[in-house]
């Protein structure tokens, strides 16, 4: 293995990451502060790619369309919240999981139907076209860096609103212990929906980062949606460091394992057979690490303190 | 006599007599509709004994139904074709897998069980894609099927209509004796209060660990009869998407309630097939009712068949 492969898988991980931790933050404050498992949060993620491409169709410009797709996304967030997810919340586990299921089902249809059952794709636009020379045999893409300072910069935001701001406060109040927030007069229910707003739109602004470089489908939210399951439960479920640390870490070992899982096995076994397990192996990787990680402690790595 | 025991006589006796009715409407296709809702219906009894009796949500449960339907599959395209041995082979199979995943998830409980439980759903989903041998992503057509000591009785038309039938049924008076059991009463009592059963003295852990493996097997059991009338396997059968579509059945049905979870299968197979006739779309429509049961119709179809104390009991 080349070192060069190595840097741009690392970065293509570190990418990979990004996009999968814009989408855990939401889920994991919904989650932690509300206690609601929302299925239909990678549907999200599929709306934000399918709005920048309609609007990409309808002005032509791909900084336009994202802004536009943004505040669509946030708008339809939070109309699932008043219609729907509003009503879920003193109900169980399962009815959540049943409601935002039939979601699912509905938007992936929808999709279907209006954008049709083909892949479609959305250039990048001119300025973060072509490459950058990083070292002498390395050229990474323009637009792949920018989703991964894009993904730093909403990181470094939120940590901050987080940490510091009055909302961060209640938020974090409300992931620990939200009958205490709201007996001390929080109104618990606007900040859920505000939670709950920007949740939508980081996943689909996650999804609209994305389009550029993945095929936009239906169905494209289910499997990211289940991965990133996956990083809010390795993180602890309700804190966005965690969140953070673990979007990285599966971005990381799912894209370097996909590529050396049958190297690594060809080394240890025959090569047929590492390349019949090899592939299976890699996309297991995540769930083994979830899995072990479970037993060990199951609460995640860093768990946000009292959530249940 | 318990109005819920009526209600299943009256069930049975009417899947006994589909295949003398059907066909005087002539139709091998309904037929073929009612084996599939009775195969999602062994399936959903057995998930409801996890969630409706063990308080488990498992959201990977399909992962049995495919890991049964695949041993069955590789042991019919390795010469084994007595339907007895394969059923040995699907219980010893889903058994061991349930028992390796089990023990795992049952280290934690409420939502985080759920995560773990579909975590081992996907891990199987992407095992059976692996298998090279066997179809791996497209699946596997199986051009010889199960046979009971050479005859071929149980692979298609009323003899393996009858044999659903027969599986269904066990399945179900074998759920309703366990939850009438001292096993099914500690099981709820760890579903409803697990500290209190635990310093009762009863090990629930252990309770819950054999309630997944008997759901696991049952489950399996229906991936094996899904092979015999299918005559097709794939890896499809394990998908997230197929454990959501149980949990849908189960709820729907109402839990805890066995009755339920066979009306919740032919609700869902109907639905598939007459919204289906109509639009091509059916998903636009079935995915929003979905969510209006839920916010409406919060006890399931079962609350429309079943008196309240009969609920309560079975509950």
């Amino acid at each position: 293995m080349s070192t060069t492969l190595f840097l741009i898988l690392c970065l293509n991980g570190l990418q990979y990451g990004m996009l999968l931790f814009l989408i855990a933050a939401g889920l994991t404050l919904v989650f932690g502060v509300m206690g609601f498992i929302n299925l239909a949060h990678g549907v999200q993620y599929m709306v934000g790619a399918y709005l920048v491409y309609a609007y990409v169709q309808l002005t032509g410009s791909f900084i336009v369309a994202v802004f536009l797709s943004l505040g669509t996304a946030l708008i339809f967030g939070l109309l699932l919240e008043v219609f729907v997810f509003r009503h879920l919340y003193t109900r169980s586990h399962l009815d959540q999981v049943l409601a935002t299921f039939g979601i699912i089902i509905f938007l992936n249809e929808l999709a279907k139907v209006v954008f049709g059952p083909a892949t479609l794709s959305v250039a990048p636009p001119e300025f973060l076209a072509g490459s950058i020379q990083l070292t002498e045999t390395l050229r990474y893409p323009v637009y792949r860096f920018a989703t991964i300072i894009s993904g730093l910069v909403v990181a470094a935001v939120l940590y901050f609103t987080i940490s510091y701001t009055r909302i961060g406060m209640l938020i974090r109040a409300g992931a620990t212990s939200a009958e205490m927030v709201s007996a001390l007069g929080v109104n618990i229910q606007r900040l859920f929906m505000i939670v709950f707003g920007v949740g939508a739109m980081l996943a689909g602004f996650a999804g609209v980062i994305a389009a550029p470089i993945f095929a936009i489908e239906p169905g494209m939210g289910d499997n990211i949606l289940i991965v990133t399951f996956v990083v809010i439960i390795i993180g602890g479920i309700g804190s966005i460091g965690g969140a953070f640390i673990a979007a990285l870490l599966v971005g990381l070992i799912d894209t370097l394992g996909r590529s050396f899982a049958t190297e690594i096995l060809s080394t240890l076994f025959s090569p047929s057979f590492a390349n019949q397990i090899g592939p299976a192996l890699a996309s297991m990787l995540i769930y083994i690490l979830m899995a072990a990680i479970l037993v060990f402690r199951p609460k995640g790595l860093l768990p946000a303190k009292g959530v249940a | 006599m318990d109005r819920s025991l009526v209600f299943a006589a009256i069930l049975f006796g009417l899947l006994l007599l589909m295949p003398f009715l059907l066909p005087l409407f002539g139709s091998e296709y309904l037929i073929g509709l009612i084996i599939k809702a009775m195969l999602l219906a062994i399936a959903a009894i057995s998930l409801d004994l996890l969630i409706g009796h063990g308080g488990m949500v498992s959201l990977g449960h399909a992962a049995f139904v495919g890991v049964g339907a695949y041993a069955t599959a590789i042991g019919l395209e390795n010469g084994i074709e007595n339907i007895l041995l394969l059923l040995v082979i699907t219980l010893a199979v889903t058994g061991f897998v349930a028992l390796v995943t089990g023990s795992l998830a049952l280290r934690t409980s409420g939502v985080y069980f759920l995560m773990i439980t579909l975590a081992f759903g996907q891990m199987t989903y992407f095992t059976l894609t692996s298998l090279a041998a066997y179809g791996g992503d497209d699946g596997l057509t199986l051009w010889s099927l199960a046979t009971l000591f050479g005859s071929d009785i149980v692979q298609s038309g009323s003899g393996l209509y009858f044999l659903v039938v027969g599986t269904l049924f066990a399945t179900w008076w074998g759920v309703f004796q366990i939850s009438r059991s001292r096993f099914g009463r500690v099981l709820r009592a760890a579903r409803d209060n697990p500290e209190r059963a635990e310093v009762m003295g009863y090990a629930v852990t252990r309770y819950r660990l054999i309630a997944y493996l008997i759901a696991a097997m049952i489950a399996g059991v229906s991936g094996l009869l899904l092979v015999q009338h299918a005559e097709f396997v794939s890896p499809a059968l394990a998908t997230w998407q197929r454990s959501g579509d149980l949990i849908v059945v189960v709820v729907l049905g109402g839990l805890g309630s066995r009755n339920g979870a066979i009306l919740g299968a032919f609700f869902i197979v109907i639905i598939e097939e007459v919204l289906g006739s109509f639009l091509h779309e059916w998903r636009l429509i079935y995915g929003p009712v979905l969510v209006l049961m839920v916010l409406f119709a919060k006890g399931g179809i079962a609350d429309l068949f079943v008196s309240k104390d009969a609920k309560g009991r079975a509950a």
